[in-house]
């Protein structure tokens, strides 16, 4: 016994010693900087330095390199240039970030052509993942909050009808698709379907919500971009004083993203979202979190969704990096050893599925409500435990293939 | 009115000297050489950033098409990207639906169906100069671009088309990772491109339309058809900008909407005025050192490379007129004339007025000192219910600091060029 | 009918309250673009600036929204002055694109160094009890702030057709627009009558940026966001015309506000379908000089 112990030692003593030496693994972040995006950057881009500051001596005595990018506008095309040079000029090992689905999408050939697995921490269109075998998402896909949404309302927000609004680019789509799936199936009725224009810029939404508030439904689910977007629509909202005349407010998380959720107002009260992350979600790792974040970036500073995602994603490939002891060179034995990984993580247990490479997640139905320190905070009123990407389980348009 | 001064031999001199200089003007020059070869050894230096290589290529291609109209035939649009969406949307299209995923003459169905819209277009629009002219052209692009998201069923809206393929290229040069056979391939159309654009502008034709720039009232009343003319250069530069916008599809194997954006518009003019209108290597100047820099800041500061590309721009105005390569003639030219300046002394001669410069730099620091001062309190802080309100002790000092930045910037400014104001003085 | 009657109500208030902030924002672009051919491409950036001074006035400095609009509209028009010496008055004379280029530098710096100091996060304002919510006029309710936003309009359409039409700087800048060179033969320093009126057009765009805050929410690429609406709005009512930026103001304004409202699918194509006819058949704009 033993004597097989000692053998034990000895061959790890071996591996560490012998084949992996101290590595350096070079990891590319794409992500927008510049533009009217770039919060959605920082929000991230502070999440990976917070995780990998207080988390470099866990992979010791391998080390990281963080090689950031501007992603640029959402075209695409820029973040695929930034991305493919990652890849040729600095060599790096793996690439990480993407707020955008154009960025993910236009790079999944060239992460299958050099065999480098791209570690989405954002991009939520949902067959991105179909795309290519390299591509390993940690955030979401818009079906994961919206189709849980649609049985959510009709049962429990008591919307028998109900108008949809979003911005008109594919993820807006997506996400009305996905809702109305689940809303239908669950007896409901859309009476209204309104695109709202284009992500790139902020458009004045009252003649959209007067359209809604003639048409008088139950509720309106709104999907926007999560960024400046956001606080334009709830001041539309409490401006038209839709929630008095009996039109609730639904969407996924993004219509109240955390670090702009103060300056909302009274209007956000109320407002029930489907989602995975919120500072006030009750769990130790996410209670961690908070407190590493404001102590790294003031009281002031909040985490969103997107910073959640972001820590999770670093979590899991600093993980991969131990488990493969830093021999992360072949980009196929790190998806290899990403499939199945799990954590606790500020969103509660994360998993990610090993056929689809997407990641598993609890939703919340949230609902907003002011604390009694007198600040906006979001009230869990309920959980669907581990969702799995819907549009993937039905086979829907793109995601069948 | 015609001539009826008695012609002298100076006259037939100077006749002379002009018709030489319109037969030569044409003629290959050593410098011309130059680009290429800085491309191909681009290629051997930086053999791991082709990628970005054949981005810039492509945008030199976009620039020249614009030069070609609002160089030459002072034609003003800030909706060029139209045509480049065109191309793009084109080979894209012609590959998903038609399977035709040969690039060589999807480049020229590109270009044939980017200078018919161009033509069409051109016809309505070239009536108009100016303001109006450049509404008209934003206008048309939006609209494209609007069009394109209504049917975005077609045209994959924002996120665009993905999966695109093209053939090999000459059935023989498979894409690769490193952009290699795309550097190559593009350089090969800009050769091409550029060979016609040379062409065109030192034609007969070339000339009508400095002439339509310089003096469109005399072209009028000498007879030029100025509206056709107009409209076959903005046709050709539309196939131009078509055939740039179908390599951007072909070399990234992707196309969104977004190539239709006026970001995309107002960039490339930037490129072209930066490098210099109206001059056949301002887009390769121009657009190489927009890109090589943004490329350069972004890495420097993702977050605030825009700050670098805008100090350029204003410098470039303020300093380099004709753009960057203004400056690079006149220095060319300067040596060449020899330094008759060289003997003159170069000293300092300090005027009451260059008071006066100081005291408004000072001014201008102290305005700017004030407003950092004022907001420097509100830095890195993010949510606005508890900002801190600031301390009018640090505004203060923002003042004063700013206002001895501004007025010395200005006092080392004058140092030098009131030197060189004596050296040209005596020259 | 009475259905009919509330929708057309509605849109009519919302575009009008679009079209005062078009107005208030654009009008110093027309009458600069129309007195000197400046192109000012910076124009947004003045804005944005102004939104900004209004933020920080409030947020940190704890002064009421209706005088930091104020602060905010004088302090902008001043810096403007500085600009307008120093970097503006050496471009008079050069061609539109040495100014598109100078004035495109200047708002890329102006986003760079406000993302800087402000961060890329949307901002917001805290209003005053009783801009927030509803108003009821009688017949019905409207939101409070439009109507506001209306009345600020309205009041500012009004002293600036007084001076406009009935001073001795109004007929100067009038005369200036139709011939410059006239203007300056009779003895008018349209150098210094450029100076006021870019100070008074910048201190307005900064007045319309504070306004927007509450519209769009403020991010420091405000300043090119929302600047090809102005140029539409400058182009459409013709150059250096107030009455012309009104009217285009008010055309784009509703009509936009009724296009979202009736067919949503159509996006921004309306806007620019106008524009569009609107030149094709009046080259110079609604009021502009032929």
């Amino acid at each position: 016994m033993r004597m097989l112990h000692w053998l034990g030692a000895a061959a790890l003593a071996m591996t560490v010693g012998g084949t992996a030496q101290a590595a350096d693994v070079k990891i590319g972040v794409v992500l927008p900087f510049s533009g009217a995006n770039a919060d959605l950057g920082h929000q991230m881009d502070k999440a990976f330095d917070l995780y990998v500051k207080l988390h470099a001596k866990d992979i010791a005595p391998n080390t990281v390199t963080l090689i950031k990018r501007d992603e640029g506008p959402p075209t695409g095309a820029a973040a695929k240039t930034v991305a493919t040079e990652l890849i040729t000029n600095d060599k790096v090992n793996l690439l990480t970030g993407f707020s955008f689905s154009p960025s993910a999408i236009a790079l999944a050939p060239v992460v299958t052509q050099a065999k480098v697995p791209m570690i989405i921490s954002n991009a939520g269109t949902a067959w991105i993942t179909n795309l290519s075998p390299y591509i390993v998402r940690l955030s979401f896909s818009m079906w994961h909050p919206a189709y849980p949404m649609g049985a959510y309302a009709y049962d429990k927000v008591g919307c028998k009808t109900a108008a949809v609004a979003y911005t008109d680019f594919p993820p807006g789509k997506d996400s009305t698709e996905a809702f109305e799936t689940g809303f239908k199936k669950a007896g409901g009725k859309v009476v209204l379907s309104i695109p709202m224009g284009s992500p790139v810029q902020v458009p004045d939404f009252t003649p959209f919500f007067q359209r809604i508030k003639d048409a008088h439904p139950d509720c309106m689910y709104v999907f926007i971009p999560s960024g400046a977007h956001a606080t334009g629509v709830m001041k539309a909202y409490g401006e038209l004083g839709m929630r008095k005349a009996g039109i609730k407010l639904i969407g996924p998380m993004d219509l109240i993203p955390d670090n702009k959720l103060q300056d909302m107002g009274d209007a956000a009260i109320g407002t029930i979202v489907m989602g995975h992350y919120a500072v006030d979600l009750d769990n130790a790792a996410n209670k961690a979190f908070n407190a590493e974040w404001h102590k790294a970036y003031g009281a002031d500073s909040y985490p969103d969704f997107m910073s959640a995602q972001a820590w999770d994603t670093m979590h899991a490939i600093f993980d991969t990096i131990k488990k493969l002891n830093g021999n992360m060179t072949d980009g196929a034995k790190v998806v290899e050893a990403m499939k199945g990984w799990s954590a606790d993580g500020p969103r509660g247990h994360v998993m990610i599925d090993p056929t689809t490479r997407d990641i598993v997640q609890d939703e919340h139905a949230m609902e907003v409500y002011r604390k009694p320190d007198g600040k906006l905070g979001e009230r869990i009123l309920g959980t669907t435990k581990a969702v799995k990407d819907e549009c993937k389980v039905l086979k829907v348009g793109r995601c069948g293939s | 009115m015609s001539e009826t001064k008695p012609r002298t031999s100076a006259f037939f001199e100077a006749r002379d000297r002009a018709t030489d200089y319109l037969v030569r003007r044409h003629h290959l020059r050593w410098p011309e050489v130059l680009p290429w070869l800085v491309a191909i050894a681009c290629f051997f230096l930086f053999p791991n950033r082709m990628t970005f290589g054949s981005q810039v290529l492509i945008m030199i291609m976009f620039a020249l098409s614009l030069d070609l109209i609002l160089g030459y035939a002072g034609i003003v649009t800030l909706g060029h990207a139209a045509f480049f969406g065109i191309g793009a949307y084109t080979v894209a299209l012609a590959s998903l639906k038609l399977g035709w995923s040969e690039p060589i003459s999807g480049l020229f169905g590109a270009a044939v169906i980017a200078g018919l819209v161009g033509v069409v277009v051109g016809w309505f629009i070239l009536r108009y100069r100016g303001l109006t002219l450049l509404m008209l052209t934003i206008a048309f692009a939006a609209m494209l671009q609007e069009s394109g998201n209504l049917r975005s069923d077609i045209t994959g809206g924002y996120d665009g088309l993905p999966g695109l393929t093209f053939d090999p290229l000459l059935g023989a040069f498979q894409y690769d990772l490193y952009g290699h056979t795309n550097y190559w391939y593009a350089l090969a159309a800009l050769a091409v491109v550029f060979y016609l654009v040379r062409r065109i502008v030192y034609s007969p034709f070339g000339q009508t339309l400095t002439g339509i720039r310089e003096n469109v009232r005399r072209m009028h009343s000498i007879g030029s058809p100025v509206h056709r003319r107009l409209v076959t250069v903005y046709a050709i530069s539309a196939a131009i900008a078509g055939v740039a916008g179908a390599l951007f599809t072909q070399t990234n194997a992707y196309v969104t909407l977004t190539v239709f954006d006026f970001d995309s518009s107002a960039k490339v003019m930037v490129m072209l005025i930066l490098g210099g209108t109206g001059r056949l290597y301002g887009p390769f100047l121009g657009a190489t050192v927009y890109m090589v820099l943004e490329d350069y800041f972004s890495k420097l500061s993702p977050t605030f490379w825009q700050f670098g590309i805008g100090i350029l721009l204003v410098l470039t105005v303020l300093f380099a007129r004709r753009g960057l390569l203004g400056v690079a003639e006149d220095f060319v030219r300067l040596r060449l004339s020899g330094r008759a300046g060289d003997a003159a002394p170069r000293r300092l001669v300090w005027k009451p007025e260059h008071w006066k410069a100081l005291g408004a730099s000072a001014l201008d620091g102290a305005i700017l000192g004030f407003l950092i001062g004022f907001a420097a309190n509100l830095s890195r802080t993010e949510l606005m219910s508890s900002f801190v309100a600031g301390t009018p002790a640090r505004a203060f000092i923002f003042t004063l600091g700013g206002a001895a930045i501004g007025a010395g910037i200005n006092a080392v400014y004058l140092l030098i060029t009131s030197r060189s104001a004596v050296a040209g003085a005596a020259s | 009918m009475p259905q009919i009657a509330n929708i057309v109500v509605s849109v009519l208030f919302d575009g009008l309250a679009y079209a005062m902030f078009l107005f208030i924002t654009a009008v110093g672009l027309s009458v600069t673009m129309g007195l000197m051919g400046f192109v000012n491409l910076a124009h947004g950036a003045f804005a944005m600036a102004g939104g900004f001074v209004v933020v920080s006035l409030t947020r940190s400095y704890g002064i009421d929204f209706i005088p930091s609009l104020l602060i905010a509209a004088v302090l902008i028009g001043l810096i403007s002055v500085r600009f307008e010496k120093r970097l503006y008055r050496r471009l008079y004379k050069s061609t539109d694109l040495e100014q598109v280029l100078l004035t495109i530098g200047l708002a890329f710096m102006a986003i760079a160094a406000f993302t800087y100091f402000y961060g890329p996060i949307p901002k917001s304002v805290p209003l005053p009890h009783w801009l927030e919510g509803d108003v009821n006029l009688g017949f019905r309710r409207f939101p409070s702030y439009r109507a506001f936003l209306i009345v600020v309009g309205a009041a500012l359409i009004a002293v600036l057709w007084y001076v406009f039409e009935n001073t001795n700087i109004g007929a100067k800048i009038r005369a200036a627009v139709d011939n410059r060179r006239m203007a300056e033969s009779v003895g008018i320093n349209v150098d210094r009558l450029f100076t006021l009126t870019f100070a008074v057009g910048s201190g307005l765009a900064a007045l319309g940026g504070g306004l927007a805050i509450q519209l769009f929410g403020l991010t420091p690429s405000f300043a090119v966001l929302y600047l090809v609406l102005f140029l539409i709005v400058v182009a459409v009512g013709g150059l250096g015309s107030l009455k012309g930026t009104l009217l285009a103001a008010l055309v784009i304004g509703i009509i936009d506000t009724g296009g979202k409202y009736a067919f949503p699918v159509a996006g921004n194509l309306f806007i620019y379908a106008i524009t569009a006819l609107v030149l094709l058949i009046k080259p110079s704009g609604f009021y502009g000089r032929e």
